[in-house]
Parts: C-alpha cells; sequence; structure tokens
C-alpha cells in the first residue's frame, strides 16, 4: 500500500506547531517576565513537569487510546521508574549511576512490569482489566511504602543528581530553568515522533483494529493478546521513561502516595477530556489540567482572597477545594456530551461524523457488548 | 454458624491456650466487619448484575450516608455520646438510619437518572468514567460537609465486652449492633428477590433485559429500583459502620468501597449470596492478615486477591461462568 503525498497541512501539525513554539520559548525573556508579572511564578519552572506529564499520558494514551483497554494503574509504572532512579542514582544505594545508565533501566523495568501485569490478565474483559490495573496500582503503592529498606517510605528517596551533560554543571541545573526545560522537552518530542510514526504503523493500525472490535480483528489474522501485550509493554516503558524524568525533575522520588489512584485517574482525566487517541488532545488535555491545578487554582486562590471578606480558613471558598468537583464534573459531562474528546483524533472524529451527516440503525441487541468507537457512531450519528 | 462455634467453643474450654484465643478473636471481629462490608458489597453486585456498571460511586454514596447520620445527631444534641434511655437511643439510631437509607437511595436513583441513563447504550466504558466522576463530585460533597480531617462520630453504642472476663475473648455491643443489623436486612432482600413480584422482575431483567422488556417488564423501573435499594443497603451500612468504628471522613469511601467491591468479585459479581459469602471472607482476610501478617500489609493482601480471584476465576466462586457476548 502506498501512502498517499502528504498535503503541506499534514506535514505543519498542530502538535507539531506547539511543540516547536514551546521549543522557541526560552529564547524569548519577555514572555517569561510577562507571566512572571501576571501570575509571580516561572512559566518555565512549571513547563519541564508538564511535559513530564504529557509524555505519561503519552504512554498511557497507548494503552487506552489506541487500543481501547482502560488501564487504571498506570501511577504504578510512573512509580517503578521513579524508585529504578532513586535507587540506582542517590547515594543512598552505592550504585550512583548515571542517569544515562538509570534511565534505560527504568524502561525496562516499567517494561518488564508491563508484561508481567499483562500476561495473565490481558484476556480479561474491559471493567475486569480496568480493576486489575487499579488493584495493581494500589499494590505497587502499599508495597513501594512498606518495603522501607529499599524506599525509604514515606520520605522517598533523595536526591537525585541532576543527569550529566557536557557544559552544563550541577549548578546550572538547579539555578537555570533550562536545561530541565529542553531536556523533558527533547524527550517528549522524541516520545511524540515515536508514536506519530507508530500509529501509521502496521502495529499501530492494528491496534486501532482491535479498539474497533477485537472479534473482526482477529478474524482478520491478528493477534489480540500479542497486540495488547505490546501495549501494555509500550505504555508502562513510556510511563517509566516519566518516571525516571520526574524523579530527576524533583531530584526526589517524592512519597509513594504520590504514585496512588488519584495519580492514574487524573491521567485518564486528561485523556478524556483531550480525545482518546489523539496526541494533540492528549497534549491539549494535559495543559489544561495540569495548568488548573498549577495556574488557574493558586491564582484564583489569591484573587478570592483579596476580593471575599473572611474566607480563610473556609473550604468552599477555596478554589481548591472544588479540584474534585470541577475533575469529577468534566468526566461526567464529557461522557455525556463529547466522549471524543474537545480534540478527538481525525479518525475517531470522522468516524462520529463523517460530514456532519450519518444516519446509523445499531441493533439494541447486540449494541450492549460492541466495541467503544461502534457505540461512540451509534450515540453520535443520533446526536447529529 | 462459625460464630456460634466461636462462642461455644469460648465457653466449652475456661482456659484456652493463647494462639487460639488470638485466632478466634480475629475471627469474630473479621465475622462483624465483614458482615459490615458484605452490606455495601450487594449495592455493587446488585446494580452490576442488572446494568453491567461497576458503579465506583457506590462507596462515596456510602460515606455521604455516614456524615448525614452525623449530622442528624449533632441536630438532636448527641455529639459527643447520647443522654437518653437505652429506649430512645435505639429509636433515634433506627429513625436515623430509616432517613440515611432514604437518602442514600433516592441520591443513588437521581444520579443513575441524571448520569447513567443517557449513557445506557453507549460503551461500557463510558458509564464507568462517569461513576467515577460521580464518586469525586461525593469526594467533593462530603469534604465541604465535614472538612478534611476525620471527624468524631458520637459514641452511640458501648464498647464493652458482653462476654465474661473469663473467656478471655470480646464481643461487643457494636458488633451485636453489626449482626442485628446486616442478618435481617439481608434475609429480607433474599425473600424480596426470591418470591416477591418485583425481585422476579429483577432477576429477568439481569437475564436478559430485551426479553424483559418484551415480557412487559418496564426494565427503567427496575433499574432504578435496583439503584434505590443498593443505595438504602449503603445508608444502613453507613450509620453501622459509623457507630462501629466512632470516627467518619470524606476518603473513607474509597477503602471500603474497594474492599466491599473486591468482596462482590470474589463472592461472584452478580450474585447476592455470592455478596455475603465474599464480605465475611474479606472482612476475615483483613483481621487476620492485620494480626498475622501485620496491619499496613492488609491492603496489598485485599487487592492481591482481587487480582488473582479475576485473573484465575472470574467468575468469583459462586458465579457460573459466563461468556462475554459478541
Amino acid at each position: 500500500m502506498s501512502t498517499p503525498a502528504k498535503s503541506p497541512k499534514q506535514l505543519l501539525s498542530w502538535e507539531g506547531a506547539i511543540l516547536g513554539l514551546l521549543l522557541l520559548y526560552p529564547l524569548f525573556p519577555m514572555f517569561e517576565n510577562l507571566f512572571f508579572g501576571a501570575t509571580k511564578r516561572s512559566l518555565g519552572d512549571q513547563l519541564p513537569t508538564v511535559f513530564i506529564f504529557v509524555i505519561l499520558a503519552y504512554g498511557l494514551n497507548v494503552v487506552v487510546g489506541y487500543t481501547g483497554l482502560l488501564h487504571m494503574g498506570i501511577a504504578a509504572f510512573f512509580a517503578m521508574g521513579a524508585y529504578v532512579a532513586g535507587v540506582l542514582m542517590t547515594p543512598v544505594f552505592p550504585f550512583q549511576w548515571s542517569f544515562w545508565v538509570a534511565l534505560p533501566i527504568g524502561v525496562a523495568v516499567a517494561a518488564l512490569f508491563g508484561v508481567l501485569l499483562g500476561t495473565p490478565t490481558l484476556r480479561l474483559r474491559g471493567d475486569y482489566l480496568a480493576l486489575v490495573t487499579l488493584g495493581f496500582g494500589e499494590v505497587t503503592k502499599f508495597t513501594l511504602l512498606n518495603l522501607e529498606e529499599l524506599t525509604s517510605g514515606t520520605k522517598g528517596l533523595s536526591p537525585v543528581p541532576p543527569p550529566e551533560l557536557p557544559y552544563i554543571s550541577a549548578s546550572l541545573w538547579s539555578d537555570d530553568y533550562r536545561p530541565f526545560y529542553y531536556l523533558t522537552l527533547g524527550f517528549l518530542l522524541v516520545v511524540s515522533l515515536l508514536l506519530r510514526n507508530l500509529e501509521r504503523s502496521r502495529l499501530g493500525r492494528a491496534w486501532i483494529a482491535l479498539r474497533e472490535d477485537e472479534l473482526a480483528a482477529n478474524c482478520m489474522g491478528l493477534n489480540p493478546g500479542k497486540l495488547k501485550l505490546a501495549a501494555f509493554a509500550l505504555g508502562a516503558g513510556i510511563a517509566g521513561l516519566a518516571g525516571v524524568l520526574y524523579a530527576t525533575r524533583l531530584t526526589s522520588t517524592a512519597n509513594p502516595n504520590a504514585y496512588d489512584f488519584n495519580r492514574s485517574i487524573f491521567m485518564i482525566c486528561c485523556l478524556i477530556l483531550g480525545g482518546l487517541g489523539s496526541r494533540l488532545g492528549v497534549l491539549v488535555g494535559v495543559m489544561m489540567l495540569v495548568g488548573f491545578d498549577t495556574i488557574v487554582t493558586p491564582i484564583m486562590d489569591t484573587f478570592i482572597q483579596q476580593n471575599v471578606p473572611n474566607s480563610g480558613g473556609k473550604l468552599y471558598l477555596s478554589f481548591t477545594g472544588w479540584r474534585l468537583a470541577i475533575f469529577g464534573m468534566a468526566l461526567i459531562l464529557m461522557m455525556r456530551f463529547r466522549p471524543e474528546g474537545l480534540i478527538p483524533s481525525s479518525r475517531v472524529k470522522h468516524e462520529l461524523h463523517p460530514d456532519e451527516e450519518v444516519t446509523v440503525v445499531v441493533n439494541p441487541v447486540t449494541m450492549g457488548s460492541n466495541t467503544l468507537e461502534v457505540e461512540q457512531l451509534k450515540t453520535g450519528g443520533q446526536r447529529s | 454458624m462459625m460464630l456460634l462455634f466461636a462462642q461455644e467453643a469460648a465457653v466449652s474450654s475456661t482456659a484456652m491456650a493463647p494462639w487460639l484465643t488470638q485466632l478466634l478473636q480475629a475471627g469474630l471481629d473479621g465475622l462483624a466487619f465483614g458482615a459490615l462490608i458484605a452490606l455495601i458489597a450487594l449495592g455493587y453486585t446488585m446494580v452490576y448484575g442488572i446494568v453491567e456498571l461497576i458503579n465506583f460511586a457506590h462507596g462515596d454514596l456510602f460515606m455521604l450516608g455516614g456524615f448525614l447520620a452525623l449530622t442528624l445527631f449533632t441536630a438532636i444534641g448527641w455529639k459527643e455520646k447520647a443522654d437518653a434511655s437505652v429506649l430512645v437511643v435505639v429509636l433515634a439510631v433506627l429513625g436515623v438510619m430509616l432517613v440515611s437509607m432514604i437518602f442514600c437511595a433516592g441520591l443513588n436513583v437521581a444520579v443513575d437518572y441524571f448520569v447513567y441513563k443517557p449513557l445506557r447504550n453507549a460503551p461500557k466504558l463510558a458509564p464507568l468514567v462517569s461513576a467515577i466522576g460521580v464518586s469525586f463530585v461525593f469526594m467533593n460533597a462530603g469534604l465541604f460537609w465535614g472538612g478534611a480531617q476525620d471527624v468524631n462520630f458520637p459514641k452511640l453504642v458501648s464498647s464493652d465486652n458482653l462476654l465474661d472476663k473469663s473467656v478471655g475473648l470480646r464481643l461487643t455491643m457494636q458488633d451485636v449492633l453489626i449482626y442485628s443489623v446486616t442478618i435481617p436486612l439481608m434475609i429480607g432482600l433474599t425473600a424480596f428477590i426470591k418470591y416477591s413480584r418485583l425481585g422476579k422482575a429483577m432477576r429477568a431483567t439481569a437475564q436478559n433485559p430485551v426479553a424483559a422488556r418484551l415480557m412487559g417488564i418496564n426494565t427503567n423501573f427496575i433499574i432504578s429500583m435496583t439503584f434505590g435499594i443498593g443505595g438504602a443497603l449503603a445508608g444502613a451500612a453507613s450509620i453501622i459502620y459509623a457507630l462501629n468504628i466512632n470516627t467518619i471522613s470524606y476518603t473513607m469511601g474509597f477503602q471500603n468501597g474497594i474492599y466491599a467491591f473486591t468482596a462482590a468479585v470474589l463472592g461472584g459479581i452478580g450474585r447476592i449470596p455470592g455478596a455475603v459469602l465474599g464480605g465475611l471472607l474479606i472482612g476475615l482476610v483483613r483481621s487476620l492478615g492485620s494480626t498475622y501478617v501485620g496491619e499496613k500489609w492488609v491492603g496489598v493482601l485485599i487487592f492481591g486477591i482481587l487480582i488473582v480471584i479475576l485473573v484465575f476465576r472470574p467468575t468469583g466462586l459462586l458465579g457460573s461462568p459466563t461468556r462475554e457476548k459478541v
């Protein structure tokens, strides 16, 4: 099959444009100053964390978005990456290896656990698989909390040294935001390119076929077990990469409670808000939700404190207090009114609204158990 | 049964070996907690049996019921403990339990109507994600209601040992309260589902919604009713939990919800006797686990059981194998 020639529009995708602009951001300190003047926060300091979460969300997107398996324990693999970095890099243990050695090991360990978890569980149906992954996430968290000899319990492992790079001294890593900014953005670009190519490869198309209709895909000669396992391993590996970066960025593995169910659900919220399976959507979803947490909420909190009398100490008069409700309502409303996400992938969008006029008659008997897309097609068809 | 056995064993041997006392005590505590978990698990299993939805918000509904009970008791003026005769306390607890049950039932029905019902024909994961959303909203409501810290619940039921000191075991009024609420409710529910007309309709809807509709059953009403009954059981569970533990917090829904869900899966999700059996087993695992393995490993143990059961016997202990419809 020959791929059609790319139009210029395809070459300059929105995702590429956003990432390109981010690449240029540190070159123009005026934006940084402008933002700092408005919010008293350095955007450049916040962005590396956002990039790490985008990488994590991309990893989750391989499992949930492409392959259609609801994975509710991605934080476990994130934690594994972070703790491998913690064990191999901190002075707590005799290894003290370099970041560049710990990174591939972290990815490999996470991917290995992805395979170990996936091998027995992937034949389970959707909602049971979701629970197994949830259970795995919690078991990992509790184990990290309890194995104090290895993980230092709630204290976490620290200090994780910065990566070794020529011309960049250790003090520069901590004083200037730019080394981490470019390091994390670089990894994000690599992951993004990898996934862009993967989406169009045989494997990526097979995943999407599996998501659409597992039975049909199986009949066409695809091996669902192997494909799901590959998605699980890749997703876990990318999450492990994000974990190594996260620990390096924080210079500590943090408390194991940072890798709990809420983290996993937060990532799922990002995916659903942005658009499952859509890289641009995931990017925007993470930026919106992390931005909400780290930028909007503090600004609104200070605003309320300054303008509403006697608001101190009252939870419902702070923006932070409404965080859970806002996230919850976002999930409910998105599922109800826009299940494809704010910026759906073109494939999903086309299936949901081909030229905005589609009348699909779906048999109510078979409807109950078809896969994601077919049924979204139905709801989409009815709505438009 | 096991309770009676334990008591008999306790009575017959006046001086038991310490290890036996420890084992029996852990068993007794486990059964009481398990009965409570079973009550919550019933709500999961009934809803799952009928709409195949893992109602993630069920645990948090249970939590809201606890806060309502606290508010009601505070309104009566019983903040620390009751200063009234036993009869008044019993009546008040019953009354508050009834209000809490109605509240939870109504809330669950309303959530079903506004959130899950429009998604009835959507892919299965859509209502599951919505349920997580509802759970967050409930948690936030609990946060506003009771604050971020643990809240003390009035100590209305004594925790004095009812058994003679020579026995060496502890069985408190709080444990008796659990049994005296859970056992009648479970028997009533079983009888309702087995013998009443509506119960029959529920079973039919669970088996095949389309065929049930063709037979003239108003399946939407049946689904609402299932949510209502499940919610009512959570409301009842919440107040006996609060009277037993004496502290409540807005996060108690998640953990107990997961315990209850594990119980439902362990027993065979969709099966009512399964939820009861699973609940008792989970209670025993929790209590024996914290006695012999260590309290901090209980979470790992319970989630480990959840994973192992789902992987090796997804139908649970009492479930019959079903194949995913294609």
